[in-house]
């Protein structure tokens, strides 16, 4: 299902996010949302136990400074398959969730046995949630089916969790591949059964490949989750992921989804944001918030 | 986990975020005559109001003959040594006017959306910045006119009379001053009633880089201000932007004057989407080109024409897209459309809504949000079941109404496009490379966007066909207005 | 005994054919010795109208065809008018203040005239039109393009150079054209004529009546149909009527300020500034990006 995209246009309306002014109290309810949306993420080959379990506490208690009421934990910790069991332990009974990249995450490149092998290893070791990568070869030789195909089998090795897909949009380039892509996808999860609101994500990238996340292609991804919404009520998930940097941005990410999809999708159940370094960034814009003035690099611990 | 219920979201209203910075407006504000501000000779003033308040603003000079003959004088007696001064002389002050906007650019668009109403966002990232890219612009091309007019000799025409709309005060000053200021000219400008403030404080710009006394001057006044100014005899070219009416008497009282007369007059362009187009974009152009400054455009594509198999969708996405559209305070940073110019065009617009309603045509409001009491407010709006003889559907509106009509081929939507007097602009949304050009061909207008709409650039020549007026602004063209040439049409013509 | 000629009847040329005015009046035109000439069409504003007509008409297909192939046309008429030169040559004397010599210096120049207005029938929108540097993705040109009817008012003299000198303009960028000529001489304009039938013109894109102008002005000023006026120097009264009944519709307006040798420069004549007031500059954007 190609639809034309006109690249330029969809800058233009990105850019008019970015002009909004997020000033008192939407600010500050702002931030504490984004927060609750994190999926605070460590996907490195030098990952290890003591690091996962770093990660963890951070997740359950961003800041080390009290705050009345108290901060909201981050939606989830996102970790490689072999580290799942460290971080599900980590974070029994605090109500963060364990997510998991798999399909021989970042690229993919693997048989599809391999791919769905870790996919199942992944759950079995009590991963929440799947972030899978999408065959990006086969999708820019036309191979449509098969990437769909693939998606499908990747969704019913999830079993209860829920999965996420991953376009890889630095990958894909151009904004019909990225719209093309995310119908696909979603149709494709849909194809073996039905979806509960938030049980799939589309997220726009690995975080290996630039450009991650951007707010044109996030906004295109929006604009396919919004019109799948109006012709079958479902209401898919949306994860942008690599490159969201600072509060501000996030803030300008929240806008875009209010404005393209509705209130409804502010929540850490149908969006999340894919990164490590922002969280300190949005604790500094909450201290700011409260006290006037702004932290140092060193008053938050790091993830 | 429960499932496809409504999540249980609390609401995310955005807190007010109003431009905090204050300006200065003085409270009488004088006539700029030879360099300086003068108390104007006829003794009468008149009140500007700020449109989102309805309150009074300031006292603007209202200019009666004694003083429109002082303008021109000065404009007149400073035109040789002017004329006379090395090209590129001329060019550095255009550039120091260009620098001080972008200078005092926040003072500028606060200083736009008080006396206008428009939003500051649109004052801040659209007006102001184009102004001071139109004087950068023409500066560049004072001393390199032999290279615009090869062979035909260019030279500066004389005493210019340049009469300005409320829709882009600051914005339409400079369309008219920097280029004929670059072209050697003088100029008076006839700023419009309701927004004079940005161009005088224009004019202390000018005080301030050291423009030489007379060669701009500003005659702020009524329409019969403009009047005095166009019909005077030492006024060698009349430059006018507004209506059609008045650019027609304006022809008809310069006749077998001599005077040369360059028109920017109504619009009422279409904005065409076929089914091939990038339909997301497409009802993005549809917003920023009928609803963009309130609707205040003479470009503004206030005929939609949808290809009929697309027509639903379109309507639907576009009842989506304007409901986030927010109205209200201008000096709000979030605010999307501001008030309307003044009480008797909102009194129009509001005219023409009714009318439309009554020839049959079906009304679809779009905001639900409560406007402010004071002020004056429209909240965006369109038309569907619409027919091409309807009122609302010929006739200009200058406000946020949308009038949605369809076709089937490419023929009929070109043929009911160009069955207008009008010939401004239009708008043509397809991802076939072919048809674009085909269709922006066979439209009778002056500026084609495709797919895009109201993009504007000080390189680029704008104005229209048919009664959308004549003459360019903008660009290589917009040097024409300005200057005369050697020709069968005169040694200078 | 000496054989009786077979005087030429001259007509109106509208829609690609002669026809007489329909108003059935002529104005005789005196030669030298003041005998009568010949008997011309007194055009009326419904022949005037009906030129309107054609004139748009034509103008679909005129406005539509390559530059290139509207050069080969204008070239050909030069070929037909230069075939003609001795014909024309002494249309021009007949009302006796021109000189042989001078009247053929006119059908020369005339012909240059055209040939210079041939080449710029592809080229005049490289010199007039521009790609623009805007600030932003976009690609966006400016082109002229033809306005429609063109209404050319020809001077009193020369009769034939004046004429061609100011249909030369509209004519070569694509629009039709609506010509009163010369009141005084108007056989050059008849004849014209047939040099238009002749060389691959299409019916209705030229268009030539005689008779008297001052009678038709208003109705040239005044009709909506036609978009431009290209008139000789006209006197002040002349000029208001135009302009005046100009502002209804916005015509595009302007007078040549051509007096005697004038014509002659082939330059200034054929200047594309000459050519600009007829055409519509439009500027079309377009954004670029994959």
């Amino acid at each position: 299902m190609r639809i034309p995209v006109d690249t330029v246009m969809v800058q233009q309306r990105a850019a008019s996010f970015t002009r909004r002014s997020i000033k008192t109290k939407s600010k500050l309810q702002g931030l504490l949302l984004a927060l609750s949306m994190i999926d605070l993420t460590t996907l490195e080959g030098k990952d290890s136990p003591e690091k996962v379990r770093s990660l963890c506490r951070k997740a359950v208690s961003p800041s080390e400074v009290q705050h009345d009421p108290p901060l909201p934990s981050v939606a989830a910790v996102c970790v490689y398959p072999s580290l799942v069991r460290v971080a599900k332990n980590a974070l029994a009974d605090t109500g963060v969730r364990v997510a998991s990249v798999a399909t021989g995450f970042p690229s993919g490149q693997y048989p599809i046995e391999v791919r769905l092998n870790d996919v199942v290893q992944a759950v079995e070791a009590g991963a929440d949630e799947i972030d899978m990568v999408i065959n990006r070869g086969a999708f820019l030789s036309g191979c449509f089916e098969e990437v769909a195909d693939e998606i499908a089998r990747v969704r019913v090795a999830c079993g209860a969790a829920h999965l996420k897909i991953i376009l890889e949009t630095g990958e894909l380039e151009t904004l019909e591949n990225v719209r093309a892509a995310s119908n696909l996808a979603i149709r494709a999860a849909a194809s073996t059964g039905p979806i509960e609101d938030g049980e799939v994500f589309i997220k726009t990238s690995t975080g290996k490949v630039s450009p991650a996340a951007t707010m044109p292609v996030t906004l295109v991804m929006l604009e396919a989750i919004r019109d799948y919404y109006e012709e079958t009520g479902v209401r898919i998930g949306m994860k942008p992921a690599g490159g969201i940097k600072t509060a501000k941005q996030a803030l300008h990410y929240l806008v875009m989804v209010k404005e393209t999809l509705g209130e409804e999708w502010l929540t850490p159940r149908l969006f999340r944001f894919g990164a490590s370094s922002l969280t300190n960034d949005v604790l500094r814009q909450i201290m700011k918030q409260h006290t006037g003035s702004y932290c140092a690099a060193y008053d938050f611990s790091e993830a | 986990m429960t499932t496809n219920a409504q999540p249980d979201v609390a609401g995310w209203e955005y807190s007010p975020a109003l431009e905090s910075t204050k300006v200065t407006i003085e409270q009488k504000n004088k006539l700029f005559i030879g360099g300086k501000f003068v108390t104007p000779k006829s003794r009468s003033w008149f009140a500007t109001t700020n449109p989102s308040t309805g309150k009074k603003l300031a006292d603007i000079a209202c200019a009666g003959k004694a003083d429109v003959n002082a303008a021109v004088a000065s404009a007149k007696a400073a035109l040789p040594k002017w004329s006379r001064l090395p090209a590129t002389e001329r060019a550095k002050y255009l550039y120091a006017i260009a620098r001080r906007i972008q200078e005092r650019a926040r003072e500028f668009a606060i200083l736009e959306t008080m006396d206008g109403g428009k939003p500051i966002k649109e004052s801040r990232d659209v007006d102001i910045p184009l102004a001071a890219q139109h004087f950068f612009y023409y500066a560049g091309w004072a001393d390199k006119l032999e290279y615009a007019f090869p062979g035909a000799k260019p030279s500066p025409i004389g005493v210019c009379a340049q009469i300005i709309p409320w829709n882009f005060p600051l914005l339409m000053a400079a369309w008219k001053i920097a280029p004929a200021l670059a072209c050697g000219n003088t100029s008076i400008l006839k700023p419009a009633e309701t927004t004079s403030l940005t161009a005088l404080r224009l004019a202390e710009i000018f005080q301030e880089v050291g423009l030489p006394e007379g060669v701009a001057n500003i005659v702020t006044g009524a329409g019969d201000t403009g009047r005095i100014l166009a019909e005077h005899k030492s006024v060698n070219k009349v430059a006018f932007t507004g209506s059609t009416q008045v650019g027609k008497l304006l022809m008809r009282e310069t006749a077998g004057t001599g005077k040369k007369l360059t028109l920017e007059l109504g619009g009422k362009s279409a904005n065409i989407i076929f089914a091939d187009a990038a339909i997301d974009q497409a009802v993005e152009g549809i917003v920023s080109g009928v609803y963009f400054n309130q609707g205040h455009v003479c470009c503004a594509g206030s005929r939609l024409f949808v290809e009929e198999s697309i027509l639903d969708e379109v309507v639907h996405k576009l009842k989506h897209r304007l409901s986030s559209l927010r109205v209200g305070d201008p000096l709000d940073k979030n605010t999307d459309l501001g008030a309307i110019n003044s009480k008797s065009q909102l009194d129009i617009v509001k005219g023409y809504i009714a009318t439309g309603v009554k020839e049959g045509a079906q009304l679809h409001e779009t905001t639900n949000q409560r406007l402010p009491s004071r002020g004056y407010w429209c909240n965006p709006c369109f038309f569907t079941d619409v027919q091409p003889s309807h009122t609302i559907a010929r006739e200009e509106i200058f406000g946020p109404v949308l009038c949605v009509m369809t076709f089937r081929t490419p023929e009929e939507a070109i043929s009911r496009a160009n069955n207008s007097p009008y010939g401004l602009a239009a708008g043509v949304w397809t991802d076939k490379g072919s048809k674009i050009f085909e269709v922006a061909k066979k439209l009778d207008a002056g500026i084609i966007w495709c797919n895009t709409y109201n993009k504007f650039d000080a390189a680029s020549p704008f104005g229209g066909f048919k009664e959308s007026g004549y003459g360019r602004e903008g660009g290589l063209q917009g040097l024409r207005p300005y200057v005369q040439l050697d020709t069968a049409l005169g040694r200078k013509n | 005994m000496s054989r009786l000629t077979v005087a030429k009847t001259y007509k109106l040329y509208i829609g690609g054919s002669f026809q007489r005015t329909e108003s059935g009046r002529s104005i005789a035109i005196a030669d030298v010795k003041g005998n009568t000439a010949a008997h011309m069409c007194h055009a009326s504003r419904k022949d005037f109208r009906e030129a309107v007509e054609a004139a748009t008409k034509a103008f679909g297909a005129w406005s539509g065809i390559t530059g290139y192939l509207r050069g080969q046309i204008l070239y050909r008429m030069a070929e037909m008018l230069e075939g003609r030169r001795e014909e024309f040559a002494a249309a021009i004397q007949v009302t006796g203040s021109i000189t042989p010599a001078t009247a053929r210096k006119e059908v020369d120049a005339t012909v240059d005239c055209l040939v210079r207005f041939a080449g710029w029938t592809d080229k005049f929108q490289q010199v007039l039109g521009c790609a623009n540097a805007v600030a932003g993705n976009f690609y966006n040109f400016t082109v002229p393009q033809p306005q429609g009817v063109v209404a050319v008012i020809a001077p009193e003299t020369p009769s034939l150079l004046g004429l061609v000198s100011l249909l030369g303009a509209p004519l070569c960028a694509g629009n039709t054209t609506v010509v009163l000529g010369a009141d005084a001489n108007p056989i050059p304009t008849a004849i014209l004529g047939e040099v238009c039938q002749t060389c691959d013109v299409p019916a209705g894109v030229i268009n030539l009546l005689t008779g008297s102008k001052k009678d038709l002005l208003e109705h040239v000023a005044s009709h909506r149909q036609v978009v431009g006026i290209y008139a000789a120097p006209l006197g002040k009264k002349e000029r208001v009527i135009i302009e005046r009944g100009a502002a209804d519709s916005m015509k595009r307006v302007r007078f040549a300020a051509m007096q005697g040798d004038d014509w002659y420069d082939g330059s200034r004549v054929s200047s594309p500034w000459n050519i600009e007031p007829f055409v519509e500059m439009k500027t079309i954007w377009h954004p670029s990006a994959c």
